[in-house]
């Protein structure tokens, strides 16, 4: 028992990774409305972005920004660690993947809008009812 | 450095830019700077193809950041062959593109060029690359493309299924996010030759089978392997014809490329067939994916609805034979991305021709055909007999070897699939051609009863009515008029056709100048 | 044996493709487009001709189109057998051609161009089966063939031809792609290769039940040679114009279905094979069944193309028969068959198309007394069912002797039964159409005023003529095609 309790301890940024995912995903599949499925939709890609801001974070590291300038031209500069700083990477790939969420999130909700406009309505079974009057006529 | 491989990518995304300022210059300049701007990629990609063919893989360091820092454009002769495959036929659709956009939507013109152009510039990214993360963000390029322009389809159902598709699009990408986040946890690289490397080390790790199901889960996902496929009938049958026309062939297949370059280039072969012990369930998969394919696109009464449904049906055949575990089924496989993309991209122009004269493609609106667009239905029966996997077309070869794999693999239930599927392909275009090749329209007399005496009667007498009269003419008003699509729209169909049988009868060489290469 | 390396083969298989485009052109100037289909078909007989010195001297004239895998190339080779169908398929094209005009004239249907189109396709496919290399090549054309009769079986349009064409593809492509390809790939997987070879290609790679499996895989996956259960697409087939009958149905079509099980019990297995494993008897076992049935089938048939077909059927079987003996008569008699059976039977359905051209007559029994009406067809047709039957002095005797020699070689008496029962039932639904044609009454001539000859247009009867005059030249100079077969079979 305490193994698991210290594995979900330890890696608790997994745990909560892993729930806010399966929040996203159930609101995707379960709610009938297509707003609240893209909220589930951003809420399942920003789980996503948290684990990889999780993964580059170090214990008592700090910003990656190298104090008083760069380079060998100051004397005084002691030898720089890698372990004392977090690693950008993760951060620096998550702004892309930030900006495709945000992106796929203007899209989707443009095309709501649209299906709004046409069937004013966004519960998917009323959707699916208007969709085939419509085709059978 | 040569900068071909750059100029390839690059092409269509500064002809992206320019088409849409162009268009508040005047609209018809957007179409000419497309087109030139996908003609300078599909040089390029030629030329990429004739370098790496002659002097090995290619690497090209964007600004000339070394990897594993900088990006890296990595192209041997797999990703070589699929980039000529992608530009030249997105190149050849827009040619034929410009008429049925003019039809379809012509007040949207300029935005159709410029997200086609960025739906292209997405799929020869993913084909080029060399680096994990960017293959995931033109993954999303090409994906967020297609979801606007699928949109610009049919007017009741393109925004539901565009919708839809963007619900499942982004599980998938997030599937394999997920995993690249894993690997890159475990190795600290992104790119792929590093991580590949790195990889050989810890292969037992738990994480690295965690990065590699993610990885695989999404891009099936995205591939619309069966189960997973549900997105994919609805939103290429509503899309606008310009845009089925190229989404249909090239996004699965370079899906199914990034599936085999995970799986060849990144994690290994061996890795996956030796530790991992999946390939019997996948291949599993595959059969299913196949006879489910087959099955359900019998039952469709749209052509075009038919038509994705064997996409899912050929999605089995690629990934089947990618995972069989021998050369015989990867080279199958490979094969088969370039040869179904030929079949696809001639089946969807054809049908795209027929859009263009009759407006609908269920089987309602077919009859006649033959005779009111002769060259069209060429175009049409010849990738069909293709798809059956008729011999000297192209789609017999790819079988050919799947076939053999399947029987150097002992995996026999695969070779059944694929004969099935075969013979349902058969009973599938030949119920089509039948329709069209048989003039009762849908408003005459004659139409519903076969076998009732009265047809014949009917038909008899318009047959001598006809007599002398050359074209083997229809009932269909107009009676026995041609009434073919526009020439440009014909002309692609003609070069595919061509590519088709090019393609079949020299399989041999295909295989010997670039699949087994690469395999080795 | 010597090795030729020559283009002829392929230019003998475009001719026929290169004057398609032609025949398209001048769909509008019908005496312009004929004089082409003849051009092709004369150029194409004399490509084929110019070959036959070379072969019988015992060379092989071959050439590699496209490579595709080793021992899998798409190649043409000419060795006797090939030579010898090629030649009955070329020969038989000129004079179907001319007889097709008079028909389709005639009748002034519809669609001549599209039809003529097609019929050159199937005659090039024909001839790449009659050339092919090995089983890959064999396959293509084959299932080009397949493709290119669709459009002629479908070619009235109506409701009838609609459902025997979808029959037609449903028991051709069906069977070619459901147990031919498989049993071809697998040969190439336990091989390595699919060429041709007398001394067949396993060497000792194959059990027994393997073997059988793939052998019936084979016999019954070329339906095109009507082996029952696979038969009943034939007689279907019968809806399309009298010239497909004629040329498809009883010539090219079914004896590249025969052709391609001949290629494979000689070619592929190998008699040597067969013989070890005793596997010759339960092909002939399958096909002496489809030669009784189909003969009794074909006594009850009222409509004469019916007939003919069924007919067709038990005959084809003939040659899988002889081949299966696996003796040098019986495999002699066997192939052999493929020349009398194709000028006899073609004869046959001229005569049937003639008549239904002149009186509009499909069935048999609406036929008596024609035979004063029309005594050249007649005749003709009296000469072409004794080379069906098999009776001198036609070509046929001369297989169905062979044949009965060759099961007394094989030791196989009960078989000769077959052959002599079948003999008498193929006498029994054929010569009382003769007899009643020239001596029963008809119901409409009730009275004995004399009657007028008035036969079919010349286009028409004198293909027939020829066709029947070559039946009896044939049986007294078989001995060209005689040496054709024992070089190509290695007898």
């Amino acid at each position: 028992m305490s193994d698991i309790l210290s594995l979900i301890v330890a890696k608790y940024n997994f745990w909560l990774y892993i729930i806010l995912m399966m929040i996203g995903l159930y609101a995707m599949i379960a709610k009938n409305n297509l707003m609240k499925k893209l909220v589930g939709m951003n809420i399942f890609q920003t789980a996503i972005i948290l684990f990889y801001v999780s993964i580059g974070y170090k214990h008592g590291a700090t910003l990656p920004i190298i104090q008083g300038g760069h380079g060998g031209h100051s004397a005084h500069d002691a030898v720089i660690r890698a372990a004392d700083y977090i690693n950008p990477l993760p951060h620096v790939l998550m702004l892309t993947a930030i900006v495709v969420s945000v992106a796929t999130f203007g899209v989707a909700m443009a095309l709501c809008v649209r299906i709004y406009q046409r069937y004013q309505t966004l519960e998917e079974d009323e959707l699916r009812m208007r969709v085939s009057e419509k085709n059978n006529l | 450095m040569n900068n071909m491989p750059a100029i390839l990518v690059l092409a269509p995304l500064l002809g992206a830019l320019f088409a849409g300022l162009a268009a508040w210059i005047q609209k018809q300049l957007s179409y000419y700077i497309a087109l030139t701007a996908m003609a300078v990629s599909c040089f390029a990609a030629v030329s990429v193809l004739k370098d790496v063919v002659e002097a090995g893989t290619m690497q090209y360091r964007m600004a000339g950041w070394a990897p594993p820092m900088g990006i890296e454009l990595k192209i041997d002769l797999l990703n070589a062959m699929v980039l000529v495959l992608i530009s030249a036929i997105a190149f050849l659709n827009l040619v034929a593109s410009v008429k049925s956009v003019e039809q379809e939507i012509p007040d949207r013109a300029p935005s159709f060029y410029v997200m086609y152009l960025l739906f292209v510039v997405g799929l020869l990214g993913v084909s080029a690359t060399g680096d994990l993360f960017n293959l995931y963000v033109l993954i999303e390029i090409t994906s967020l493309t297609s979801y606007t322009l699928i949109a610009l389809g049919d007017k009741d159902r393109g925004h539901l299924a565009a919708l839809n598709y963007i619900f499942i699009g982004v599980i998938g990408a997030s599937f394999y996010l997920l995993g690249v986040g894993y690997l890159y946890i475990t190795t600290g690289s992104l790119n792929m030759a590093d991580v590949a490397v790195i990889l050989k080390g810890i292969q037992g790790s738990s994480a690295v089978l965690t990065a590699f199901i993610l990885c695989i889960l999404g891009v099936w996902i995205k591939m619309a392997l069966f189960p997973l496929h549900v997105w994919l009938p609805n939103a290429y049958s509503f899309a606008p014809v310009g845009f089925a026309r190229v989404v249909a062939p090239l996004m699965t297949k370079v899906m199914v490329y990034v599936m085999i370059r995970l799986m060849v280039t990144v994690f290994g072969l061996d890795y996956i067939l030796d530790t991992l012990h999946l390939a019997d369930a996948v291949v599993w998969l595959a059969v299913t994916a196949i006879l489910a394919g087959a099955f359900m696109a019998l039952s469709q009464t749209d052509l075009k609805k038919m038509l994705a449904y064997i996409i899912v049906c050929e999605i089995g055949y690629m990934v089947g034979g990618a995972w069989l575990g021998n050369d015989l089924g990867m080279t199958g496989a490979i094969l088969h991305i370039l040869n179904d993309a030929l079949m696809t991209f001639a089946l969807f122009l054809a049908v795209g021709n027929i859009i263009y004269m009759r407006k609908q493609v269920a089987f309602s609106n077919l009859p006649g055909l033959f005779s009111a667009m002769p060259w069209t239905m060429a175009g049409f029966v010849l990738a069909g007999l293709s798809i059956i996997g008729v011999p000297p077309t192209c789609g017999f070869f790819s079988k050919w070897y799947l076939v053999l794999g399947a029987f150097e693999a002992g995996a026999y239930h695969f070779a059944a699939a694929l004969i099935i599927s075969s013979l349902v392909c058969a009973v599938l275009f030949f119920k089509v051609f039948e329709i069209c090749f048989f003039a009762s329209a849908p408003g005459d007399p004659d139409h519903h009863v076969a076998g009732s005496p009265q047809p014949i009667h009917y038909i008899h007498a318009a047959g001598h009515d006809r007599a002398g009269g050359d074209s083997g003419a229809g009932t269909h008003p107009p009676a026995g008029v041609m009434a073919e699509a526009p020439v440009s729209m014909l002309a692609a169909l003609g070069l595919v056709s061509i590519a088709i049988i090019a393609a079949g009868v020299y399989a041999g060489t295909i295989v010997n100048t670039i699949i087994l290469p690469f395999l080795q | 044996m010597e090795i030729l390396i020559s283009i002829k083969p392929l230019l003998t298989v475009l001719v026929p493709l290169l004057v398609i485009p032609i025949l398209v052109s001048s769909s509008q100037k019908p005496n312009v487009r004929e004089a082409w289909i003849f051009g092709g078909g004369f150029v194409m007989f004399f490509l084929v001709a110019s070959m036959v010195p070379a072969v019988l001297s015992g060379s092989k004239i071959v050439f590699t189109l496209f490579k595709l895998a080793p021992g899998a190339d798409i190649a043409f080779a000419v060795d006797g057998l090939g030579m010898l169908f090629a030649l009955v398929a070329s020969s038989l094209y000129i004079v179907t051609s001319l007889y097709s005009i008079g028909y389709m004239r005639g009748l002034k249907e519809h669609g001549q161009t599209r039809f003529v189109s097609f019929f050159a396709l199937a005659i090039s496919a024909t001839m790449g089966a009659a050339f092919s290399a090995n089983l890959l090549t064999l396959y293509l054309f084959y299932e080009i063939l397949s493709l290119a009769t669709y459009p002629l079986v479908a070619h009235h349009e109506d409701a009838k031809s609609k459902i025997s064409a979808r029959r037609y593809l449903v028991f051709i492509l069906g069977t070619s792609i459901g147990l031919v390809l498989p049993a071809m790939i697998y040969c190439y997987h336990v091989t390595g290769t699919l060429a041709f070879s007398t001394a067949g290609i396993f060497a000792g790679q194959l059990s027994k039940p393997a073997a059988t499996v793939l052998l019936l895989m084979f016999v019954f996956g070329f339906a095109k040679a009507g082996i029952m259960p696979f038969h009943s697409w034939l007689p279907a087939a019968m809806v399309a114009p009298t010239p497909v009958s004629a040329l498809l149905h009883a010539v090219a079509v079914v004896k590249v279905g025969v052709f391609s099980i001949v290629r494979v019990i000689t070619g592929i297995f190998g008699v040597d094979l067969l013989a070890a494993f005793n596997l010759g008897t339960m092909v002939m076992v399958i096909a002496s069944f489809t030669i009784i049935v189909s003969s009794c089938i074909a006594l009850s048939q009222d409509e004469l193309k019916r007939r003919l077909a069924f007919s067709t059927i038990s005959q084809l079987s003939y040659i899988v028969f002889g081949v299966a003996l696996l003796s040098p008569s019986g495999q002699l008699g066997g192939v052999i068959h493929i020349l009398m059976h194709a000028f006899g039977k073609i004869t046959l359905f001229f005569c049937a198309g003639a008549i239904f051209v002149a009186t509009g007559k499909k069935y048999i029994s609406q036929m008596k007394g024609l035979g004063r009406q029309m005594p050249v067809t007649f005749a003709a047709f009296f000469i072409g069912s004794l080379g069906v039957i098999g009776l001198p002095p036609t070509g046929g005797f001369y297989s169905k002797w062979n044949l009965i020699l060759g099961t007394l070689e094989a030791g196989q008496t009960v078989f000769m039964a077959v052959l002599l029962v079948s003999s008498f039932l193929n006498a029994f639904y054929f010569l009382p159409i003769v007899y009643q044609a020239f001596f029963g009454k008809g119901k409409d001539d009730l009275s004995d005023a004399p009657v007028t000859i008035q036969e079919a247009n010349l286009c028409l009867v004198v293909p027939l003529a020829i066709t029947a005059l070559a039946s009896i030249g044939l049986f007294f100079f078989p001995r060209m095609f005689v040496d054709l077969i024992v070089l190509g079979l290695n007898l």
